[in-house]
C-alpha cells in the first residue's frame, strides 16, 4: 500500500490510514514531550495560508500542534494571530521537509502575533520582500537550549521596509535570534532575546532603532553588522535604552558564518558599520567588553572575499549616557586574555568599549580622520587593541574619542 | 476559448475510483481537447486536457508539444515529461536569447515526474536512473508507456491574465487519474539504484505557495513564470528523435508549430551544454558543465533579482568570476549550511566550500537547493567538486 500525506479529504483518509510519524528520519530534538501535540491542525494551516486573502486573520486556535512541513504564505494583508505566546505553540521539532518554519515572501502588511513558534530544523520565521511587517507577542525558541545544531534565526525580516518587531521572545538560535538584514525603517524594541549566539543583530540595514529589549546569556548582546557583497551596505542604527548583561554563553555558532567570530562575553557589537548611536543603555558583566567596535578584517575576511566598493571599517560611531557594571574581566581569546594581564593585571578588567583599531587612512584629510568619522566615546574609556598591528601596542585611548557627533533621528514607522 | 464545467463532484468520483474502476469517474469516454481553464482550477488533470491515459499509455493530445531541455533541474531523479501548449487564437511565444520566452495568455505548461518501475512486485521500488524520458515514445504517437513507469505528480504551469500560476496534480496508484493537491504533499518511494541498492525517498509533491519558491525568479516583476522554458535550454533535438515535421531541433519545431516567433536558426541561439550525469568531463567542458547545472539547478533563486539575492551569490551563467559567484566569498545567513566551512567556494579545495557540502546534504537546513529534493545529486556533486578542484587561485 502506497503512503501518500495529501490534500484533498479522499486522499487524506487514505493517509490517515496509513501515515505513522515514526520512519521518516527526523529526529526531533526538543526539550518537550510530544505526544500530547496534535498532528491535524497543519493541514488546515497550509490550506489557510494558501486561501489567505487580503484582509484575512487567519486564527491559530489554543492549542500544541506539530507542523511537519514548512508554512508558506505568500499574499499581502494578512494577519496570523494566535491566542498567546504560551498558548498557541507551533512545534517543528518532526518537520521532515523546509528551511524554514514559516516563510512570508513577497506578501506587504503582514502582521505575526500571539503564537509560538517551536524547534524548527532551519530558520523559525524568514519575511522577506515586504512593507510593513509587524511582529508581536510572538516567541520563538529551540527548547533544548543553546545547541550548535538548533536552527540558525529566530524571527527574521530580510529586505523588507517598515518592519516592527516588538514584545517578542528569541531563544536558542544558531545565529540571532532576531535579525533584521538589508532593510529599511526598522524598530525593534521591548524583546528579550537569551541564550542565542547573537540575541538582536542589525545587518546591512538603514534606520533602525533597536530599544527597551532586554538582551543576555547570548554570545553577543546586540549586533550591528556589515557584510560584503550584499545589494546594500547599512547604516544609521541607535540603539538606546537596552538591558544588555551577562552575554556570556560559549559561541555555538557555525564556523564561516558571520556570528561565528563574535566573542563570547561581547555586549554590543559594531562591525564594519556606518552612524551608530549607543547611548542611555544599561551594561553589566559582559565579560569580553560591554561595548565592541570592529572591522570585518579582524574577522572572517580575506581581501578575495569582497567586492571592491565594500567598505569595511566602522566609522560615526557616537557612544554617550550608558551606565556599566562590570564586565572585561574575562575576555575570549588569547590574545585579548594576555593582553588584559599585561596592561591591567591578574585582576584588572578590560575597559567598557573595545575597538580593533582598524582606521581608513586613504579617508584620512590632513593626516587625520574626519571629526565626522570618528569613533566618539564620552561615557567610558576606550581599549585599541591594535589589532591591524597584531596587537603589538595596544592601549587605552583617551583623546583619540573624546568627541560628538549630531544625534541620529529616531524612525517613525506608519505602524498600528 | 472554451471553458469546461465539472459535471461530477471530485470526492464521489475518487471514492467510486477506489470502488469501482477508476474509468467510471470519467464523463465520457472520450478526452476532452487541450483546454485553457481562465479561472477554475480543475480537480483532475484530464479536465485540462492535455494529457490522457489511453489503455496502458499516457498520451499527448493532439497540439501539444513535448519538449527537453539541455541541462535539467535535479528532482530526486525523477524524470519529466514537459510539454507546452498555446489556445489556437493565441499569439506565438515571444523568442529572447537570455529570458525565459513571454507566452500568451492561455498557454499552458505541463511537467509530468515519473520514474521508471524498478521491478519486483512493489509499486513503491522506482529505478533511480539519468536516462532521459525513459519508456517515452516520439515521433508519431508522444505517449510514455504506463506498466513500466510509476507517475508521481504533474504539475501544471498556467498563464491566465493575471499572470501564471502553478497547480499541482497528483497521481493516483491505479495510475489513471491525477488529482489537485494545492497543499502538495509526501509520496513515499524507496529508489533503488544500478546496483540494485535501495534507499526510502520522502518524494514532496510542493504546495502551491512553494511552487513560486523556485518560480518568482524576478522579486522586481513579482509573480510565478516558467523557467526552462529559455533559449539556451532548449536549443536541442527533442528525444533524440526528429519531430513530425522533419526539423531536428526544439527551437525551430516550435517556430514552425507556431508557439515561437523571432527565433533565430538554432546555430546562432544560446545553446547551453546537455549534462547527463557524466562525470569524468575535463577542460572547458567541464567548466561549461559545471555552469550550466548551476544556471539551471540554482540561478532561479541566485540571481541579482532572484528571491536568494539575499545571499549576495549569484550564480547565472554570464556571473564573472568573483566573490559573488562564490569565490572566496563568506556566507551571509547559511547557519549550520556553512557546516563549518569558511568560504561558498574555494579554488581547488571542493572539500572546503560551503557550495559542495550544500549540494551534498539531506537535511532540510543545510541542503541546496532548500526545495525540490530530499536527495543530493551524486553525479552533480561530483561535477562540481571536479570543477572547484580545477580553480585556480585560493582565499588566504
Amino acid at each position: 500500500m502506497r503512503r501518500l500525506v495529501g490534500a484533498t479529504v479522499a486522499i487524506h483518509l487514505i493517509a490517515a490510514l496509513t501515515l505513522t510519524l515514526s520512519g521518516c528520519g527526523a529526529e526531533p530534538s526538543s526539550g518537550r514531550d510530544l505526544s500530547a501535540f496534535d498532528s491535524d491542525y497543519q493541514q488546515v494551516l497550509m490550506e489557510a495560508l494558501l486561501d489567505a486573502k487580503p484582509g484575512d486573520v487567519i486564527e491559530v486556535p489554543a492549542g500544541r500542534f506539530l507542523i511537519e512541513r514548512s508554512l508558506d504564505l505568500r499574499a499581502s494583508g494578512v494577519t496570523i494571530r494566535g491566542a498567546g505566546m504560551n498558548q498557541s505553540i507551533l512545534s517543528f521539532a518532526r518537520q521532515r521537509q523546509g528551511a524554514e518554519g514559516l516563510l512570508v515572501s513577497g506578501a506587504d502588511d503582514f502582521t505575526l502575533e500571539h503564537l509560538a513558534i517551536e524547534d524548527t530544523k532551519g530558520d523559525a520565521v524568514k519575511i522577506t520582500d515586504g512593507t510593513n511587517i509587524i511582529v508581536r507577542n510572538v516567541r520563538v525558541e529551540w527548547t533544548n537550549g543553546p545547541d550548535t545544531k538548533n536552527g540558525a534565526y529566530g524571527i527574521y525580516p530580510v529586505q523588507v521596509t517598515n518592519v516592527l518587531v516588538e514584545n517578542s521572545v528569541a531563544i536558542g538560535a544558531s545565529d540571532a535570534g532576531i535579525y533584521v538584514g538589508q532593510s529599511d525603517q526598522i524598530v525593534v524594541r521591548d524583546n528579550r532575546a537569551a541564550y542565542n549566539v547573537a540575541g538582536i543583530e542589525i545587518e546591512n540595514s538603514n534606520n533602525a532603532d533597536v530599544y527597551r529589549n532586554i538582551a543576555t546569556n547570548n554570545t553577543g548582546g546586540i549586533l550591528v553588522f556589515n557584510m560584503p557583497n550584499l545589494p546594500r551596505p547599512g547604516a544609521h542604527t541607535r540603539v538606546f535604552d537596552n538591558d544588555v548583561f551577562a552575554n556570556n554563553t560559549p559561541n555555538f555558532g557555525h564556523p564561516g558564518t558571520p556570528v561565528a567570530s563574535v566573542r563570547a562575553g561581547s555586549g554590543v557589537v559594531v562591525n564594519s558599520n556606518d552612524h551608530v548611536e549607543i547611548f542611555g543603555n544599561r551594561f553589566q558583566n559582559n565579560q569580553t567588553a560591554n561595548v565592541i567596535i570592529s572591522s570585518l578584517y579582524s574577522a572572517n575576511f580575506s581581501d578575495e572575499s569582497a567586492t571592491p566598493d565594500f567598505d569595511p571599517y566602522p566609522e560615526a560611531i557616537h557612544i554617550h549616557g550608558n551606565h556599566y557594571e562590570g564586565g572585561g574581566n574575562s575576555p575570549d581569546g588569547d590574545e585579548l586574555k594576555q593582553l588584559r594581564v599585561a596592561l591591567f593585571g591578574e585582576t584588572g578588567r578590560l575597559p567598557d568599549v573595545l575597538f580593533d583599531g582598524y582606521v581608513d587612512r586613504a579617508k584620512f584629510v590632513n593626516g587625520a580622520q574626519p571629526d565626522a568619522l570618528r569613533i566618539c566615546v564620552t561615557d567610558a574609556e576606550v581599549l585599541n587593541a591594535d589589532a591591524p598591528n597584531g596587537y603589538a601596542s595596544p592601549r587605552v585611548e583617551g583623546e583619540a574619542h573624546a568627541c560628538e557627533l549630531p544625534p541620529l533621528s529616531p524612525v517613525k514607522l506608519p505602524l498600528g | 476559448m472554451t471553458k469546461y464545467i465539472r459535471r461530477v463532484s471530485p470526492l464521489p468520483c475518487i471514492l467510486l475510483g477506489l470502488a469501482l474502476a477508476a474509468l467510471a469517474c470519467e464523463p465520457s469516454a472520450r478526452p476532452p481537447g487541450p483546454t485553457f481553464h481562465e479561472a477554475a482550477n480543475p480537480e483532475t488533470l484530464a479536465d485540462w486536457g492535455q494529457l490522457s491515459v489511453q489503455g496502458d499509455r499516457l498520451v499527448l493530445a493532439p497540439g501539444v508539444m513535448p519538449y527537453d531541455l539541455n541541462t535539467a533541474l535535479f528532482s530526486d531523479y525523477a524524470l519529466k515529461l514537459r510539454t507546452v501548449w498555446l489556445p489556437p487564437d493565441a499569439d506565438p511565444a515571444r523568442y529572447d536569447a537570455r529570458e525565459p520566452f513571454a507566452f500568451p495568455v492561455g498557454a499552458v505548461i505541463t511537467k509530468t515526474f515519473y520514474y521508471p518501475r524498478a521491478g519486483g512486485e512493489s509499486f513503491e521500488r522506482v529505478a533511480r536512473t539519468r536516462a532521459p524520458l525513459a519508456h517515452f515514445a516520439g515521433r508519431t504517437r508522444h505517449s510514455l508507456s504506463l506498466s513500466k513507469v510509476r507517475l508521481i505528480e504533474t504539475r501544471v504551469l498556467v498563464h491566465r491574465a493575471g499572470g501564471w500560476e502553478g497547480l499541482p496534480y497528483i497521481w493516483d496508484d491505479a495510475q489513471q487519474s491525477a488529482t489537485l493537491q494545492r497543499t502538495g504533499g509526501f509520496v513515499e518511494l524507496e529508489l533503488v539504484d544500478e546496483t540494485g541498492a535501495a534507499r526510502a525517498l520522502d518524494y514532496l509533491v510542493p504546495s502551491v505557495n512553494q511552487c513560486a519558491g523556485c518560480h518568482v525568479t524576478d522579486k522586481r516583476a513579482g509573480g510565478i513564470r516558467p523557467i526552462g522554458t529559455a533559449a539556451r535550454h532548449l536549443n536541442r533535438s527533442f528525444n533524440d528523435y526528429d519531430h513530425a515535421d522533419g526539423s531536428a531541433n526544439q527551437l525551430e519545431a516550435w517556430s514552425n508549430a507556431s508557439l515561437l516567433v523571432g527565433a533565430p536558426a538554432a546555430v546562432d541561439a544560446p545553446r547551453a551544454p546537455a549534462w547527463r550525469g557524466e562525470t569524468a568531463l575535463t577542460g572547458s567542458a567541464l567548466e561549461a558543465a559545471a555552469r550550466a547545472y548551476l544556471d539551471i539547478n540554482c540561478a532561479h533563486c541566485h540571481s541579482r533579482h532572484g528571491p536568494a539575492d539575499t545571499s549576495g551569490l549569484f550564480l547565472e551563467p554570464w556571473e564573472p568570476a568573483g566573490p559573488n559567484l562564490g569565490i572566496c566569498k563568506p556566507p551571509i545567513a547559511a547557519g549550520r549550511g556553512t557546516g563549518g566551512r569558511r568560504f561558498s567556494i574555494v579554488p581547488g579545495d571542493a572539500a572546503a566550500s560551503i557550495l559542495v557540502h550544500r549540494m551534498a546534504s539531506e537535511e532540510p537546513d543545510t541542503m541546496m537547493p532548500e526545495l525540490g529534493r530530499a536527495t543530493a545529486d551524486r553525479e552533480a556533486v561530483q561535477l562540481i567538486t571536479n570543477w572547484i578542484n580545477t580553480l585556480p587561485g585560493s582565499c588566504d
